[in-house]
């Protein structure tokens, strides 16, 4: 008898044959892949300094920091877990709540005066809504001259321009805003419906008519979800603002830091975070009713 | 006289869209009313006044006039911030590779389908948002407390804040994942693990490199500013040379800034094209 190959097998060697190829091929791939970013990470840790036998060394003052900040330095319980005296690990507290209604409000008059520039600065940089190329071209190398340069940077500026305190903070993260917002804002706008548009534009409506009527209503709900982010995250430079000497908690923090201050270390750091928490989730909150409203 | 059906039609179009077209002033006047004196209160109690807002204007325009044209100063001083340049991109990439490392496996057990109890799932979540809440140049001092000054410090103050957001966005990116390849691996015989493992990770894991990538490049503007609390990286330069008023480094150096930021910035969105293609990914705040 002699063996015969059926078609069916043949057909199947050749799949399996192709099937291992490619994996060989996907495989071959990963692996270089591989390769590439460990090339990198050793590259990128000797230009970082990176040592793993000092980080070694040095790991256990890590959790040994986060200790000593929650224990109390000073008066009877000294020593102990700061939960122990809550008075005397928040002696400060009225000086704290302050600075931190100071650092919500450089955050919010930052956000509004940055969200009103990258409105106005939107319209200008959105390339269908009839606006000469070169001034586009102009408008938005600015904001992105704005957003690159981070809002630190301008505050380092600033407060040699202005002074020291709040209003160098608040024209910092203004800045930054506007380059930030002014960018989500010219996209949204680029992606409207153009149809509201040519029927206002086929009536006779002005260009202002226009914008008012076609484009604004279906942009508004997109601009406020995106100024809210916006603030969220202003919050949170707004808390290190201080460091530089622009207003705001980061001051008192940097100084606790940097005075071994251990407990007021802890407690400003709780007050910031459950801060920025309570705004995340308040802020959640309103752009999803935002954004159910653009739906 | 007025035209009775044209008043028919007109108040039948007014209804249709009472929303554009309402006589009385809604919520959103009071809204704004209540947002600009919210906005007038802050500008008065934080020191705003005109008159140090123009001598500031003059001031700037003053720096600006010093900072042109930019210059870098002697040839040790350009060596110095061309280091300090692959220093910051440095500390950048290994801080967000080690993120993204740890944050993984964490990932998965912050995700609803895939933790092994609702109580490691919650204290996974609450631990992101704790790392997120403090901010990363607060992380910064941190670790100059601990590791000693210099970019290493800037690596893990980068790595410490972005385990935060990457567990949140890898382990949502999990939870979206299809549900139906690991159903399949389930009923052919396999574990949970190899349900994860090629059921879930195929499919979230060029959302994951996407998210690296796009962080990787947010990173790269923030290891700019970390050397202002002596983290490494260009922002100590920076603020050298802004505080002696060095005015023209300082231009030349926030330009290879805005330069690297752009070079990064487009590598990274090539990368992102190439994997992932033009879809949208969730990048969190």
């Amino acid at each position: 008898m002699t063996a015969t190959v059926l078609p069916e097998a043949t057909q199947l060697a050749q799949r399996l044959a192709a099937h291992e190829a490619a994996v060989r091929h996907a495989r071959r791939k990963s692996l270089l892949g591989a390769a590439i970013v460990a090339l990198l990470v050793l590259a990128a840790g000797w230009m970082a300094e990176t040592d793993i036998g000092l980080f070694l060394q040095n790991i256990h003052k890590f959790p040994a920091y986060i200790g000593k900040i929650f224990l109390l330095d000073s008066g009877e319980q000294a020593g102990r877990f700061v939960l122990f005296d809550i008075g005397s690990w928040y002696w400060g507290i009225v000086k704290w709540t302050r600075l931190l209604a100071d650092t919500l409000l450089i955050a919010y008059v930052a956000t509004l005066l940055g969200a009103v520039g990258g409105f106005f600065l939107a319209f200008l940089a959105a390339g269908n809504l009839g606006v000469s190329p070169w001034l586009r071209f102009s408008v938005r190398r600015l904001l992105e001259f704005c957003r690159t340069v981070p809002d630190l940077v301008f505050g380092l500026i600033f407060v040699l321009a202005f002074g020291l305190g709040p209003m160098a903070g608040i024209l910092a993260i203004a800045v930054h805003t506007v380059g930030a917002l002014g960018k989500l804002f010219y996209e949204v706008l680029e992606n409207i419906d153009q149809k509201p548009v040519e029927g206002l534009v086929a009536s006779g409506g002005s260009w202002t008519k226009t914008m008012r009527f076609a484009v604004l209503p279906q942009v508004i709900p997109n601009f406020l979800s995106y100024a809210l982010l916006r603030f969220e995250i202003n919050v949170r430079g707004a808390s290190v603002m201080g460091f530089v000497g622009a207003g705001g908690i980061g001051q008192d923090l940097i100084e606790a830091i940097r005075k071994f201050y251990y407990p007021d270390v802890s407690a400003i750091l709780v007050l910031i975070i459950l801060t920025v928490t309570g705004i995340d989730l308040l802020t959640e909150r309103a752009r999803h009713r935002f954004i159910q409203q653009a739906h | 006289m007025r035209d009775p059906v044209q008043d028919l039609a007109d108040a039948a179009l007014r209804r249709k869209h009472a929303g554009i077209l309402r006589a009385t002033p809604g919520q959103g006047l009071v809204l704004a009313l209540a947002m600009t004196a919210l906005l007038a209160f802050g500008l008065w109690h934080l020191g705003f006044s005109v008159t140090r807002f123009a001598a500031g204007l003059a001031n700037l325009g003053t720096f600006i006039g010093l900072m042109l044209p930019p210059a870098w100063g002697s040839t040790a001083s350009l060596l110095r911030s061309l280091h300090a340049l692959g220093e910051t991109v440095a500390i950048a990439f290994l801080g967000t590779l080690m993120a993204a490392i740890i944050a993984f496996p964490l990932g998965f057990l912050a995700a609803r389908n895939t933790t092994i109890a609702g109580l490691v799932r919650l204290v996974a979540r609450r631990g992101f948002d704790t790392l997120r809440g403090v901010d990363m140049l607060i992380w910064a001092l941190i670790w100059v407390n601990v590791v000693g000054l210099g970019p290493f410090a800037g690596v893990l103050a980068i790595m410490s804040s972005d385990i935060g957001s990457f567990g949140k966005l890898f382990s949502e990116a999990i939870e979206s994942s299809d549900r139906k390849p690991v159903e399949g691996v389930l009923a052919a015989g396999g574990s949970r693990l190899h349900g994860i493992r090629f059921g879930i990770i195929p499919q979230v894991l060029p959302v994951l490199i996407s998210q690296f990538l796009y962080y990787f490049e947010s990173n790269t503007r923030s290891a700019t500013i970390i050397g202002i609390v002596g983290a490494g990286g260009i922002g100590l330069q920076l603020s050298e040379q802004i505080r002696t008023l060095e005015w023209q480094t300082v231009s030349f150096l926030i330009i290879l800034i805005l330069l690297t930021v752009a070079a990064i910035d487009i590598i990274s969105t090539r990368l992102r094209r190439a994997i992932i293609g033009n879809a949208e990914v969730a990048l969190g705040s």
